[in-house]
């Protein structure tokens, strides 16, 4: 009988070949390819790659089951970058795609590069899907909130009133939040990070690449040709240090020194000082909690000003992976027939239980 | 007991009409089993309407099933009935005009209420009207026949009633002299956890078998003596399940996982439906959010080295084109089954037509060549589908399988193949570099063909040294690498053409049948127009016309020696049903005038039709000096 993998602690690469100890241990340079990487200088891109590469050795894995899957788009460029097997597919199927590879092969760690355009617009429906499905996929959504590859028309998440190429007189568009988004797919594993935080990045990948099922991590990303500064009030120090939402599973959610998240009234998330809340009423985050309500009321307090902007796991719980159940299903069957199908197997299918014999 | 006559016929077609809760379908599938045990040859054509329940008793929820048997060889489920079992008056009305006069209508006259005629506009019941009087006419009160035999059941009357088709089945069996024991075992397997239900349809079964026996309505009992065929175990088979099990059987033969990516879309559904059941083969079904998903699930299956397949029909491919055009220009084996039904849009879903020979071969941006394969025959789906691997995996290509609506439900006789002696086709994985670097270094190139065949290494994730990137961005010839080179691209739009024309040499020349050997007429098809051509051939054949026949199997690349085929005969028929999708593409291939002959009514062509075709053929070639 096969065991569905419920997602303990490391359990998002369970199935997948480890390098052994008397392997060489990798660096940074082994998952770079030898193309040179072409995004634009400053594109908040090449701090992403440099992170992942960087991130990836840790996990101890044998390279070649190790896939980048993208689709289109500056972000979708990425698997050319890594040196890993990978494929560059068509606009927003990526998902679709490595649903299949991972369900077809248990033993690949399975990462889906994606962006704003490219996730949210043309691929909604599959990305929802994958989500739904709770496929085990690491979903690195990159979004600089425009559309860059094809010079500068608004996206899914451009905030409303946007001008662009493409509109002119301010896009009338309202914008996806992608982790309410996602939350409201149910996904198991919700996170948010930035660019240019290596660390919080590389402690989000970490996290992600250990949970089972699909994960979720959007990744503001600036892009300094078509939409730079973007996310200027959460980077710039000062201006960040009141307005960033800290997840921290566990813990208090705090909103700069002087703020927590808190309840009001009616049950509704506000930031209030922190001095004086009341403390039964200050939001302790519960990245676990089986019911995902809090996680999207957090991922609510986002707001087209940034005046707070959360930032971490949203959410995080263990639920059975498609591709661990698709699997699983057949393994059940296989195993109680005794093995593998035979030629013996195979003929007794063609034949049926209704024939009859001539001559 | 009244002594009955024995009649011997050669033939018979018999059509079960009724609405489409009144289970027609079942019965003639049943029927159709029974016929087949009993050694006639025989084709089915089913045909429903696409609303599921339809208002009751009305012409758009009449369901029917057409059986031909005989005994001789049959090609085609028959052009029009001799028998018409009409469970309402909708299915009378609907029906009645495909009934030659003379021919047999057993009625359910339960069901010829004021209402019900009302519903399909008959002022007076046609049966007691004499609107009949051409036909043989056994007027039974099907319903309260089942319900009285039922009497002592502890059912609801409308349970009761809803056994009347077994009923039906009963007294057909018993007119053509069929055994019901199959049917007995059948309903004991689907009904065995309810015993009252089963031992309801066993008993009306058994009522509809004694009645024949017993009343006087019946005179003549017939039997079709079992057809001469070629020896071996049988079944009967649809198309839809075959081309499921040619799948099994190419995955199981070349020793790889079976992925199937699909959505359900009619009339491919049901290849989903068999496919999920059969996990002991290792068979991974994959029913995903749309027709895009379902093709980017088994590219995806397909890169990491399984047998991937999609199922669907003409709107499916549609949506499917952007990602077939990746699987093209990344090279991996994909087989695609497009269960062609009337279009254009949403069409005529439950309607047969081959109108998507064009989009499977040039629907898509950019040149981007597949291979395409039809089957003849529900059996030879079976067949048609382990060709289609045999040239995915070997050509690292999408293929193409063009069945269509009426091979899809379609079932007859299919001489169950020796596993033994199926077409081993081994694949194998790339393993190691393969190719020296300007350094002297090997090194691995995803994009360095075989020479033979053209295709490229097939390189799954897993292999270490082998990590490489593919895409849809143009390759640079060998080495894979990104590369917007317009000589490269003009080299690698070529090869990729050239590897699809390649397949050609693998594939069998066109046989021609014409046994008189001095035709100047050739009638050629493609895919489900098998059996109708055949038997139009062999009608007019009888008629003294000297005529070719040839099927065309491959429609890309085409066989070796199609041009040579169409250059030797001075009249060239392709009747199609789509407005002339291969006459197209031979006229433009072979600089050929074939002529077309085409209908796109949703329904097989009868061989009369194709036979009369041929007829006038044949008169104005006689007039032609050549």
């Amino acid at each position: 009988m096969t065991i569905v993998n419920l997602g303990m602690p490391g359990a998002g690469t369970l199935g997948v070949p480890h390098l052994l100890d008397e392997d060489p241990k990798q660096s940074k340079k082994d998952f770079s390819s030898d193309m040179e990487p072409r995004w634009c200088a400053g594109c908040g891109d090449y701090s992403i790659l440099a992170a992942v590469q960087g991130f990836l050795p840790e996990l101890g894995l044998k390279r070649e089951n190790i896939v980048f899957v993208s689709g289109i788009g500056c972000s979708s460029r990425f698997p050319f970058y890594m040196n890993t097997y990978g494929m560059h597919s068509i606009h927003g199927r990526a998902p679709a795609i490595a649903t299949g590879l991972a369900t077809a092969r248990e033993d690949l760690s399975v990462w889906v590069v994606t962006g704003d355009g490219d996730a949210l617009s043309i691929g909604g429906n599959h990305l929802i899907h994958a989500i739904r499905r709770n496929v085990n996929l690491k979903i690195l959504l990159f979004n600089n909130r425009i559309y860059g590859l094809t010079k500068g028309q608004y996206s899914p998440t451009s905030e409303l009133g946007k001008v662009t190429k493409s509109s002119p007189f301010g896009s009338v568009d309202r914008p996806f939040n992608p982790a309410s988004l996602a939350l409201g797919a149910e996904a198991t594993f919700v996170a948010r990070t930035m660019d240019t935080d290596r660390k919080h990045l590389t402690t989000v990948l970490r996290a992600a690449a250990e949970h089972r099922g699909t994960a979720l991590v959007e990744i503001y990303q600036n892009c300094p040709i078509f939409n730079d500064g973007a996310f200027e009030l959460i980077k710039d120090r000062e201006q960040a240090e009141a307005r960033i939402v800290h997840l921290i599973d566990g813990e208090p959610v705090r909103v700069g020194a002087d703020k927590v998240v808190a309840r009001d009234d009616s049950g509704n998330l506000a930031v209030v000082a922190a001095k004086g809340a009341d403390l039964s009423r200050v939001v302790i985050h519960d990245a676990g909690a089986d019911d995902p309500s809090l996680a999207f009321q957090l991922s609510r307090l986002e707001d087209p000003t940034m005046a707070h902007m959360p930032m971490g796991i949203f959410r995080n719980v263990s639920r059975p992976s498609y591709d661990d159940q698709v699997r699983a299903q057949i393994g059940e069957v296989v195993t109680k027939a005794g093995g593998p199908a035979t030629d013996l197997d195979l003929s007794g299918l063609l034949h049926g239980k209704d024939t009859w014999n001539v001559g | 007991m009244s002594i009955k006559r024995v009649e011997r016929l050669d033939s018979v077609v018999i059509r079960f009409a009724g609405d489409s809760g009144d289970g027609m379908q079942l019965t003639g599938d049943r029927f159709t089993s029974e016929t087949a045990a009993l050694g006639n040859d025989l084709s089915t054509l089913p045909n429903y309407p696409a609303e599921i329940r339809a208002p009751a008793g009305t012409i758009l929820g009449v369901s029917s099933f057409q059986l031909h048997f005989a005994d001789h060889h049959v090609l085609t489920p028959g052009d029009a009935p001799d028998v018409l079992v009409a469970m309402n008056p909708a299915a009378l009305r609907a029906n009645l005009g495909d009934l030659p006069r003379g021919g047999t209508i057993i009625v359910n006259t339960d069901e010829f209420t004021k209402r019900n005629l009302a519903k399909v506009k008959y002022a007076v019941s046609p049966v007691e009207d004499g609107s009949l009087d051409g036909y043989h006419v056994h007027p039974l009160a099907l319903t309260s026949l089942t319900v009285d035999a039922l009497a002592d059941f502890p059912l609801s009357r409308k349970d009761k009633e809803r056994s009347k088709n077994m009923f039906a089945l009963g007294l057909l069996s018993w007119l053509y002299t069929r055994p019901t024991t199959g049917t007995e075992q059948f309903l004991k397997s689907k009904f065995g956890s309810k015993p009252d239900i089963l031992e309801a349809n066993l008993a009306a079964l058994n009522a509809g078998f004694n009645y024949g026996e017993t009343t006087e309505d019946f005179a003549v009992t017939y039997e079709i003596a079992p057809a001469e065929m070629r020896a071996g175990t049988y079944r009967n088979i649809t198309g839809n399940t075959a081309v499921a099990y040619g799948l099994v059987a190419a995955a199981h033969l070349a020793g790889l996982p079976l992925v199937l990516g699909a959505y359900p879309i009619t009339p491919a559904t049901d290849i989903l439906h068999v496919l999920s059941k059969l996990k002991r083969f290792g068979v991974t079904t994959m029913q995903v959010e749309d027709e895009i998903a379902a093709v980017g699930a088994a590219i995806g299956a397909s890169y990491g080295g399984a047998l991937a397949v999609t199922p669907t029909s003409g709107p499916g491919v549609a949506l499917k084109s952007e990602a077939i055009g990746l699987a093209v220009t990344m090279e991996l084996p994909l087989v695609i089954i497009d269960v062609q039904r009337g279009g254009p849009s949403t069409g005529l879903p439950t309607k047969t037509e081959q109108s998507d020979l064009l989009q499977a071969m040039f629907g898509r941006n950019g040149e981007s060549p597949v291979a395409v394969v039809a089957p003849q025959s529900p059996g030879d789906c079976f067949d048609a589908a382990i060709e289609a691997v045999r040239i995915a995996t070997t050509y690292r290509t999408p293929v193409f399988l063009l069945s269509d609506g009426y091979l899809a439900n379609g079932s007859e006789p299919w001489c169950i193949p020796d596993v033994a002696r199926l077409p081993h086709n081994p694949v194998i994985f790339a393993t190691e570099p393969n190719d020296v670097d300007a350094n002297g270094d090997w090194v691995f190139h995803p994009f360095l063909r075989d020479p033979e065949t053209l295709a490229r290494p097939w390189a799954i994730p897993g292999v270490a040294g082998l990590e490489h990137r593919i895409g849809g961005i143009e390759k640079a010839d060998v080495t894979g690498d990104l590369s917007y080179d317009p000589d490269n691209h003009d080299k690698m739009t070529r090869l990729r053409q050239a590897k699809i024309d390649g397949i050609a040499k693998t594939i069998p020349n066109l046989v021609v049948d014409d046994p008189s050997g001095d035709a100047d007429l050739l009638i050629l098809g493609w895919g489900s127009t098998y059996g109708p051509i055949a038997e139009a051939t062999r009608l007019a054949r009888q008629d003294g016309i000297h005529v070719a026949r040839a099927h065309v199997r491959h429609l890309n690349p085409f066989p070796p020696n199609l041009g040579e085929v169409l250059r030797a005969y001075g009249r060239v028929i392709v009747p199609e049903m789509n407005l002339g999708q291969l006459a197209m593409m031979l006229r433009a291939k072979y600089l050929v005038d074939v002529q077309s002959y085409t209908r796109v009514r949703g329904l097989p062509f009868t061989s009369v039709e194709l036979a009369s075709v041929l007829t006038e053929a044949n008169v104005n070639l006689s007039g032609v000096t050549r």
